[in-house]
């Protein structure tokens, strides 16, 4: 029974982990069409910033409960200066392009960022170890978890509620929502769809370096972090259905929690069961599990 | 209509290049056997998006092909590279006809996840199994030729002159088939697959072929790279391989058969410039090249061979 | 930032020293192979360059303490060929045939990954190129088959995990019941997980593994399998967990008591031991993959090599840069006793390997004896110790030292047969 909760809280803290990393992804692919793989970029530059601008602070006497608010205004300050830069810069012109292409060109600019990155921070980890044992822990059986970890949860909830409420009760994204239905209609309409790409790309990855900037605390910031993301973000949101906010919540809750229960009583298969769960979903419902339908074209 | 210039151009090359290669620096041999062997997995890519198809996956079959030549070097002590190469070919295109059931139902960003999903699968359960080296993967026998085992000096020699056969064969029966009514159905899928269905040709069955194709090129592949490089391991299968796949795919343009191993050639050139001049920031000279290519060449690199034509 | 100014500073000044000294000898193109991108380039790659470049600028400058106080090799002075480990193995054969038929270089020093020595080994030895691999673990490259051109300075993987076996037998004698691991799922992991299960069945007999945790390489995230593990009970936690890995799990396994009422031993330990001391508890068992670090011999080579890593990139020397000091003094060895045995004339490629072979020379570890793999492969001793803080600074504690011939197996045995023998001596 201890167990069973076990594996019920452990998958739970894995969900709002993978959720908050992976939500951007299905806006921004929602919105755009775009498989962003630049999304790893963003989660490695939240958690780099986090980690290194709340380290400093308190280092020169920060109070150390600031620090939450910290991670989170280091994950909006990178992400507004990087992401209009990227988007204006460089993807606005591609629009045009193969939703191929427009991958591989998020391709490049992510292995230019992963040198940029290196190029900033060096290669040796930075840690901010404070805010994860700050609030103290709580006990289930003999398991102790941090309370931390309900931080993650709660960011995760807040990201999820609010992205909700911003689509279906704002005008902006109601507006948005039409983009994503229809971006040409949207256009016809006098919906300045410009201006919600850069919204769109920006807001998204955000979402990717607050995910970055509240996992430093529990991780070793170093090069190659933002690897890792990409694709387990990618298998979240295909399980959910590309485009789709419920679905992004529960592919990121199923992932977490067969990975969870994997660890538990199978613990061989953890290397490749999300993979598994992804094409044995992906052969049953071809779109992912909340996939809009497709209009047929002739 | 003008007269198809390719089998001519393929065979002018592969005659350079046999004849050049007992001259040619050792390093530029290994070079070009490395590019030949991408060249194979790239020219079934260049099969597959010719009707719109991406597979972030493709590396699945260039792995199979090298275990299935890795395993019968470590079973059955065979080195002959024909063989390998034959073996790599059919474990992988079986492989991709069954598949194919499955996979020929997708379009899309679907179609390219669900192969990169089975690809990782492959690539967890190769780094299970540690009787085949885990992660470190294993070594294969050195090459021959019809049992035939040529001095030191001249072994790179042999494995280019065979994989350059092969891949001028490939490239001429790739050529031919694109020619044939299944193989021009290709644009017409990519465009409108209902329109294809209502002239009452199958774009799904079009495209099981297409897949096994593809994947037989990339088996045949991955079988020579691993005969050529002489060590194999599971990252063959992992999802950045299949990205540097499609990487070439997009470099070179889908102009032209022999596009797949010019965009080899260079990215290889490319990546080994850069190591070499920039060790540590090599990835950003890749992605910028990478970008610089999309930007000013939208058909890759064979529309600067081609634009002189198409005018 | 100030770090890559000075490596362009550095690669500057071994570009340029050659120059000045060519009227005395050729220098000698030594390729360096080390991970300056991806994750192992923090811990081990770096670390591992920036040794390398210390050791190619002093020894130039002739500044190394005796017996390494010639300068270069025997008066030719070193250039060094950096290339990056990372790419997989295709690029990096590929890259090592660049270095040898295109750059023309007279050596190799190189590798981490064991991935890449066993790609490379095979074509050093179709190249016909002395190659010195400094870091990698894996015990195949030598038990697989022979190699005339291919040698390694460091010690396998196996020393680690058999000395890890005999500190926590003698540092908890008889008290072990039940182990559990949490190691990476790849080889390294599966490889050093595997022999520390069996060495402790042969030190312990009767003891039952509780559980045995396998993450993806670099998963970040590790409260499931901590869950585990502490669920587990078990008396003894083995991992070898390195760098960000490991670091997480210190980090992510501390508040949640992973370190209490058991013994955690963590065979990489010492590469995060400075970096997390504010998070690691009094009694982790730590390792260094050798006699390195913390557990370095208090000898005049070690004091010069540790003040001038310490002096110029403000850390200290971790075991990476270690292997690859020892890796670059032992060829210095190899090379010098065979130009005494040419009679002080620049010796041949050949000349070289005959005297690297079963060559005992000094690094700042101490004595590297090539005793296995036909005098190819090096034998240490190793040490392991427990975590303690002084006045608030990270020191090792309790430092117990396993004699080379103890954890390492003789000559042509295998590593898991001789684990299986009972450490069976010849």
């Amino acid at each position: 029974m201890e167990q069973l909760l076990a594996v019920l809280i452990d998958g739970i803290i894995y969900s709002a982990w993978l959720f908050v990393a992976a939500v951007g992804l299905t806006l921004i692919y929602g919105v755009m069409k775009i498989v962003n793989v630049t999304h790893g970029s963003f989660y490695a530059l939240g958690a780099y910033a986090a980690a290194s601008i709340t380290g400093a602070l308190l280092a020169h006497g920060m109070p150390p409960y600031l620090s939450y608010a910290v991670l989170l205004g280091s994950a909006v300050l990178v992400s507004v200066i990087v992401a209009p830069l990227i988007e204006r810069g460089i993807l606005r012109f591609m629009y045009a392009k193969d939703e191929v292409v427009i991958l591989l060109i998020t391709y490049a600019l992510f292995l230019i960022l992963e040198d940029v990155i290196k190029l900033i921070w060096g290669v040796n980890p930075y840690f901010i170890a404070e805010p994860y044992g700050l609030l103290g822990s709580f006990d289930i059986g003999d398991l102790t978890y941090p309370y931390y970890n309900m931080i993650l949860v709660g960011v995760a909830i807040a990201c999820g509620v609010g992205l909700a409420w911003m689509l279906n009760h704002t005008r902006t994204g109601k507006l948005l929502v039409a983009v994503i239905h229809d971006t040409e209609i949207s256009r016809a309409m006098g919906i300045n769809v410009d201006r919600f790409y850069l919204f769109t790309f920006t807001f998204g990855s955000l979402l990717a370096a607050i995910g970055g900037a509240y996992t430093a605390p529990t991780v070793s910031v170093v090069p190659g972090l933002g690897v890792e993301v990409i694709v387990l973000s990618f298998a979240v949101v295909v399980i959910g259905g590309l485009g789709s906010l419920p679905g992004a919540a529960l592919g990121a809750v199923i992932v977490g929690l067969v990975r969870s229960a994997t660890i538990h009583y199978l613990p061989q298969a953890e290397l490749f069961v999300i993979y598994l769960v992804m094409a044995a979903v992906l052969a049953f419902r071809p779109r992912g599990l909340f996939s809009l339908a497709e209009a047929r074209k002739i | 209509m003008r007269r198809d210039l390719t089998p001519r151009t393929l065979a002018l090359i592969v005659a350079a290049i046999l004849a050049a290669g007992p001259f040619a620096p050792q390093w530029t041999v290994f070079l070009l056997t490395v590019a030949l062997a991408k060249g194979l997995v790239v020219l079934g890519l260049m099969i597959l998006l010719r009707c719109g198809l991406v597979s972030f996956g493709q590396a699945l079959y260039y792995c199979i092909g090298a275990y299935a030549a890795g395993l019968l070097g470590l079973r059955y002590e065979v080195s002959g590279v024909f063989t390998l190469m034959l073996a790599g070919m059919l474990a992988s295109g079986a492989t991709a006809f069954v598949l194919g059931f499955l996979l020929a139902r997708y379009r899309s960003i679907f179609f390219g996840l669900l192969s990169l999903a089975i690809s990782m699968i492959l690539y967890g359960l190769l780094v299970k199994t540690e009787a085949l080296g885990s992660s470190d993967g294993f070594n294969l026998l050195p090459s021959t030729l019809a049992g035939f085992r040529p001095a030191d000096a001249w072994v790179r020699y042999m494995v280019l002159a065979v994989a350059v056969v092969v891949a001028f064969v490939a490239a001429l029966l790739v050529n031919r088939y694109l020619k044939t009514p299944l193989g021009r159905l290709a644009p017409a899928i990519k465009d409108n697959e209902i329109r294809v269905e209502y002239m009452g040709a199958s774009a799904r069955h079009a495209i099981h072929v297409k897949y096994v194709i593809a994947a037989a090129l990339a088996g045949l592949g991955g079988a020579l790279a691993a005969t050529t490089v002489g060590h194999i391991d599971p990252e063959m299968a992992y999802w950045t391989t299949s990205g540097e796949f499609i990487f070439i795919t997009i470099l070179a343009g889908t102009g032209n058969v022999i596009a797949p191993f010019l965009g080899a050639l260079i990215f290889g050139i490319i990546q080994s410039v850069a190591f070499d001049i920039s060790p540590n920031t090599w990835q950003m000279v890749l992605g910028s090249s990478l970008l610089v290519v999309i930007v000013f060449l939208p058909n890759g690199l064979w529309s600067l061979f081609s634009r002189g034509k198409a005018s | 930032m100030n770090a890559f100014k000075k490596a362009v500073a550095a690669a500057v000044v071994a570009a340029l020293v050659p120059a000045f000294a060519a009227a005395q000898e050729a220098p000698l193109k030594i390729g360096v192979v080390s991970f300056l991108s991806g994750a192992a380039a923090g811990p081990f790659g770096v670390p591992a360059r920036n040794s390398a470049e210390i050791m190619f600028e002093m020894l130039n400058a002739g500044k190394v303490p005796a017996p390494y106080a010639t300068k270069g090799f025997g008066g030719a002075l070193l250039h060094m060929n950096l290339v990056d480990e990372s790419g997989g193995t295709t690029t990096q054969v590929t890259e090592f045939r660049n270095m040898v038929q295109r750059d023309n270089v007279d050596m190799v020093i190189g590798y981490i990954s064991s991935g890449s020595c066993l790609g490379i080994a095979p074509v050093a030895e179709e190249l016909k190129k002395l190659t010195v691999f400094f870091d990698c673990g894996t015990p195949r490259i030598f038990e697989e088959r022979g190699y005339k051109y291919v040698f390694r300075t460091a010690a396998t993987a196996t020393m680690d995990s058999v000395g890890a076996a005999l500190y926590v037998r003698d540092l908890r004698k008889g008290k072990i019941k039940t182990i559990a691991g949490i190691n990476q799922n790849y080889a390294w992991g599966q490889d050093s997980w595997s022999d520390f299960e069996a060495s402790m069945k042969q030190l312990e007999p009767g003891v039952k593994v509780a559980t045995s945790q396998m993450p993806k390489l670099f998963a970040g995230q590790y409260n499931a399998e901590i869950s585990t593990v502490l669920a587990a009970k078990a008396d003894v936690v083995h991992s070898s967990f390195w760098d960000g890995d490991l670091e997480a799990l210190i980090l992510q396994g501390g508040p949640r008591g992973l370190f209490k009422h058991r013994t955690v031993i963590l065979t990489t330990g010492e590469t995060a031991m400075y970096k997390l001391a504010g998070s690691i508890p009094d009694g982790v068992v730590i390792g260094a993959r050798g006699p390195y670090g913390p557990y370095a011999p208090n000898n005049e080579l070690n004091k010069w090599f540790s003040k001038t890593f310490q002096d110029r990139y403000g850390v200290p020397p971790n075991y990476a840069a270690y292997h690859m000091a020892q890796a670059i003094l032992g060829t210095k060895a190899a090379w010098e006793k065979a130009l005494a045995a040419n009679g002080g004339k620049r010796p041949s490629q050949d000349q070289v390997i005959a005297a690297f072979e079963h060559l005992t020379f000094e690094s700042p570890a101490g004595k590297v004896e090539m005793a296995i793999g036909a005098g190819h492969q090096a034998i240490t001793e190793t040490a392991y110790g427990v975590t303690r803080k002084v006045h608030g600074k990270m020191t090792v504690a309790n430092v117990k030292r396993y004699p080379a011939e103890m954890v390492n197996p003789p000559d042509g045995v295998k590593a898991a047969d001789w684990i299986a023998s009972g450490f069976k001596k010849k």
